[in-house]
């Protein structure tokens, strides 16, 4: 079977699969990082949004080999670690506004949201309701508006905190010996070193 | 928005009690009540309350000096009902004080984005007096000795537990308060409480935490104790973020679908192309189980499921899979034929018998299917074994899913654990069990764990719908009375089958308005009245049984009922010559309703000038106890209208709006706002953009670019709730509340900005804007192009 790396959250990793599987099965299914939501596998509802490099897009719609060793894959159990803070600013803002309602979309908006303030900012302007008018991510709960307000105010508090700019995870040192996994007994061994915490492993 | 401090009056005079033991109508209300709950044998404090006590809220009849007679709905409404239905069941519901100086609690019910969870923490935090954050509200597993008092629907969760969980914590806080007394010899009337800690006048203090176990009991005792003024509230009715907030920011937040349990691997089920068809063969199933990654294929009632080592795998063999099938129950119902028999089933107006010759309004309107389909797909997580079964899903109504797997599997019930999951949202679909009971079937099948999960396409296509209605009216009039109002609503069956009807026959039956009417006519009745004094008033509800799959969505029949009704309000406004805001303050019975409106009318300058083809809309409604106003503008001009959006609809803007709500009581003003703004997107997307198209035994619609549920190009760029003052001390339903009256806001907005009324809904509804996937095979394949569209 093939054997795909890259790196993670800043930790470089190794997962067997598929050439096509895409990439949000391997994060979710094999590696066990949850954050990306699936909402649909068809590059719609953008619940699964992530970051490559620093942009966004979303790991339904991408096989696995299209994954090169030297990508950087954010998700939203990494973006933190992209500005050395606890929360990132668009975190922080997301809890004043209290926006999450069912909260299943809201890692996917979070990560769009960073995008898209970096993108105006690029543009040499600042994010407007034009341009939150081209958020494509569903929030079915509906909390579109706190979404909206979420949205200008993190974007002033990631200008205060330098994160204008796309910046990947940093790289840990000495980065773990890319190990192959094979699913899921491996998984969680690997979801600690990437992700931190306990996520995911559930004891009944 | 406006949260108040204002004074909270207890009770509602004037208003004669329906039920026994009605706390409102009873002198002093509330505040001088003695609540009655127990003190358990446990390592650390708990304390149980009976939720009996819930009839202490069933509300009281209306005093209503009026033409119109009341209606069922003003008598006793759906959550009385459930309330009544609670009341004699033994079940205990538990609160507890750990050593770590938290209180936890396992609510039975489920936590689906409504804020229930940061609600009921706010009730325990309140009476406990603990900081909310040292609260822990979980969701209980399946309880079937709780009968009907573990169902999360009809709103009605914040009226029915309000009381027993604050019971609950106010025992827990009296027995700590007891044992620090005892400990210290002094007298309990000389300590105070606060954030978790007990303090002597004299200085003396101790935290909650370290008297857990001293506070513990040995045997069962029974207490007594009085609740808080809400004078004394320092949490309940002020704003407060939700207490899942950083699990969901930061993707902690564990649905269904990120549960880990051991072995259970995904799997995905192929489907046929009619809703509900059967399989005939499968050609090709040891193909199928050889391709990379996959493991088992069975057969399944209604479908060949696959399992494998990822979801995309699981795809990719649905895909391959070689199936002949056989057709569903409505494989020859398409919108047209729908349509056609709901018009025939539509009855007659009775032509009410008036001294004089009435003018009368004519009106029908059609609904096309909905999809109450949540972001999230439908999962859950089936782990049976000879003699036992395990199943990890969002269920609303856990016990009947309980009942109904162990009666499938072949288990008794007692073998069947059911644990509820926190869901992605529900909006009626979690009432039912269906990807609960389809994992156990296919893990029973397999003999092996799995996390079976439902595909966008199966969501939208197999999953189900709040169906097709009609709803006519005739508004009889003359001069500028109104004589008459008169409503058939007419509808393809909905299913009711996941423990309300079982609910309903057993309380329904012995209240008056009952009769021999069936489950959805009673639910009907008990959730529909005018608000108007229209004269001799009927609104009626008739089905017909075509065996689509369909369930509640968000206010059921009110969307439409609304709409309906207040389109036809503005026509009789038209008729008279009066302004549509002028008429109803005339016209409405409920004084409530009457606040609202003016307070919308007010803070959303009601008639200022706007430019052709911009237009304001208002729309009123009561229900669950709560009165709601909204008041919203709507852009229909031609460069609105046709602004381009890639790959969605645009179409009419509601630019602006404001909703005014009157909660009885708001527990947490924040999220009742929450509650507001969902609904109103909810409305939007009902009145404008969202339907399923169904042909040939299939909705067309796949994916979230083909059902149009609001996105950000459609919301309304100003939003704003207004939570009026406190009208009473207890809280009202809040979910569903907003979604009717915005509907109907919507419409008559557009009716206003286009000089057209709109009859049909949503508006779009007659174009199909997208090209629908294949009906076979049934999932669509991930595309593979993602990263060209980075930005």
């Amino acid at each position: 079977m093939p054997t795909h790396t890259f790196k993670l959250n800043g930790k470089q990793v190794t997962v067997e699969t598929e050439d096509s599987v895409r990439l949000l099965w391997v994060l979710r299914d094999l590696l066990g990082v949850t954050g990306p939501k699936y909402g649909c596998g068809l590059g719609v509802c953008q619940a699964c949004t992530c970051h490559i490099n620093g942009k966004a897009f979303n790991p339904c719609s991408v096989p696995v080999s299209k994954i090169k060793p030297t990508d950087e894959i954010t998700t939203i159990e990494g973006l933190p670690a992209t500005v050395d803070r606890e929360l990132h600013p668009m975190q922080e803002a997301w809890l004043r506004h209290d926006v999450s309602q069912c909260g299943y979309c809201q890692p996917g908006q979070i990560m769009t949201a960073v995008a898209k303030v970096r993108q105006a900012r690029e543009a040499g302007r600042e994010i407007g309701d034009a341009d939150l008018d081209e958020l494509r991510n569903v929030c079915r709960c509906g909390t579109y508006s706190r979404i909206r307000e979420a949205i200008k105010d993190g974007a002033e508090h990631m200008r205060q905190a330098g994160a204008e700019t796309a910046r990947p995870a940093p790289s840990s040192s000495p980065s773990p010996t890319p190990s192959h996994t094979s699913p899921p007994d491996k998984a969680k061994d690997i979801l600690e070193e990437v992700a931190g915490r306990d996520s995911g492993l559930f004891s009944p | 928005m406006t949260a108040s401090n204002g004074p909270r009056p207890d009770g509602e005079p004037g208003r004669p009690a329906a039920t026994p033991a009605s706390a409102e109508s009873a002198p002093g209300g509330l505040g001088r009540r003695r609540f009655i709950g127990y003190l358990i044998a446990a390592p650390t404090l708990a304390v149980v309350v009976p939720y009996s006590m819930t009839s202490a809220q069933a509300a009281a009849p209306a005093d209503l000096p009026v033409p119109s007679l009341p209606q069922p709905e003003e008598i006793v409404d759906l959550g009385d009902v459930q309330n009544l239905a609670a009341a004699p069941t033994s079940g205990l519901i538990t609160v507890r004080v750990h050593e770590d100086g938290t209180a936890s609690f396992a609510v039975p019910r489920a936590e689906v984005g409504q804020g229930m969870t940061t609600a009921v923490a706010m009730m325990i935090a309140e009476e406990l007096d603990l900081p909310l954050g040292k609260v822990r509200v979980t969701m209980a597993d399946a309880r079937p000795e709780l009968m009907m008092n573990q169902l999360t629907g009809g709103s009605n969760s914040m009226r029915s537990i309000y009381i027993p969980v604050r019971t609950a914590a106010a025992l827990a806080r009296q027995r700590l308060v007891d044992t620090a007394a005892r400990r210290w010899g002094v007298r309990a009337s000389d300590l105070t409480t606060s954030d978790g800690v007990i303090r002597h006048k004299g200085g003396r203090t101790a935290t909650y935490g370290s008297l857990a176990k001293a506070a513990a009991a040995s045997a069962t005792t029974r207490l007594e104790t009085r609740l808080k003024s809400p004078d004394d509230f320092t949490i309940l009715g002020t704003p407060q973020n939700r207490i899942d907030a950083l699990e969901a920011v930061t993707g902690r937040k564990q649905f269904a679908g990120d549960l880990r349990v051991p072995g259970a691997k995904p799997a995905m089920v192929a489907r046929p192309p009619t809703i509900h068809g059967t399989v005939a063969a499968v050609r090709n199933a040891g193909a199928v189980r050889r391709m990379p990654g996959i493991t088992d294929v069975a057969v399944i009632e209604h479908g060949v499921a696959v399992r494998g080592e990822t979801f995309g795998q699981c795809i990719d063999a649905i895909r391959a899979l070689d199936v002949q099938w056989k057709p569903g129950p409505v494989a020859d119902e398409s919108d047209a034929t729908v349509l056609r028999r709901l018009r025939k089933a539509t009855p007659p107006m009775a032509v009410p018998k008036l001294p004089v010759l009435p003018k009368h309004i004519d009106a029908e309107f059609v609904f096309a299917f909905a999809s109450n389909s949540p972001l999230e797909p439908e999962v859950a997580i089936a782990d049976v074994r000879s003699g036992r079964a395990e199943i990890w899903a969002s269920l609303k109504v856990p016990i009947v899913a309980q009942e109904d797997i162990a009666k499938r599997l072949g288990l008794p019930v007692h073998a069947v654990t059911v644990h509820v999951v926190e869901g992605g949202g529900s909006f009626g679909r979690h009432l039912f069990h269906d990807v609960a009971a389809e994992a156990a079937e296919v893990s029973q099948k397999m003999g092996k764990p799995v996390k079976l999960s439902w595909s966008r396409t199966d969501n939208f296509r197999q999953g189900r719908t709040h169906p097709m209605c009609i709803s006519r009216v005739r508004a009889s009039y003359l001069g500028s009375s109104v004589l008459a109002y008169e409503q058939r609503h007419v509808s393809s069956e909905t299913d009711f089958g996941h423990g309300f009807g079982e609910m309903l026959t057993s309380a329904g039956s012995k209240l008056p308005i009952a009769g021999n009417l069936t489950v959805a006519e009673s639910i009907f009745q008990l959730s529909q009245s005018s608000p108007y004094d229209f004269g001799a008033t009927t609104q009626l509800l008739y089905e017909i049984p075509l065996k689509f799959a369909t369930g509640s969505m968000r206010n059921i029949y009110s969307p439409n009922v609304v709409c309906a009704q207040e389109l036809v309000v503005d026509r009789l406004a038209a008729a008279m010559g009066r302004d549509p805001l002028a008429f109803r303050r005339r016209y409405l019975k409920d004084e409530k309703l009457k606040a609202v409106l003016e307070r919308a009318a007010e803070a959303g300058d009601w008639g200022r000038t706007l430019p052709d083809g911009v237009a304001q809309g208002v729309g009123v409604h009561h229900e669950y106890r709560g009165a709601v106003a909204v008041l919203v503008e709507i852009d229909c001009r031609p460069e609105t209208v046709n602004r381009p959006i890639e790959h969605g609809v645009t179409g009419p803007r509601v630019t602006k709006a404001l909703i005014v709500v009157d909660a009885g009581f708001a527990i947490n003003p924040r999220g009742l706002e929450a509650q507001m703004i969902g609904g109103m997107n909810d409305a939007i997307a009902l009145a404008l953009t969202s339907s399923l198209h169904i042909k040939d035994g299939l909705p067309l619609e796949g994916s979230w670019d083909d059902y149009f549920y609001t996105r950000q190009w459609n919301t309304p760029p100003t939003m704003r709730v207004i939570v009026m003052p406190n009208t009473r001390s207890t809280p009202s339903g809040a979910g569903e509340l907003a979604v009717a009256p915005a509907f109907a806001a919507v419409a008559c907005a557009y009716a206003r900005a286009t000089g057209t009324m709109p009859t049909r809904f949503p508006i779009n509804h007659g174009t199909l804007g997208f090209e629908p996937f294949p009906t076979q095979p049934s999932t669509p394949q991930s595309p593979t192009d993602g990263l060209d569209h980075a930005f």
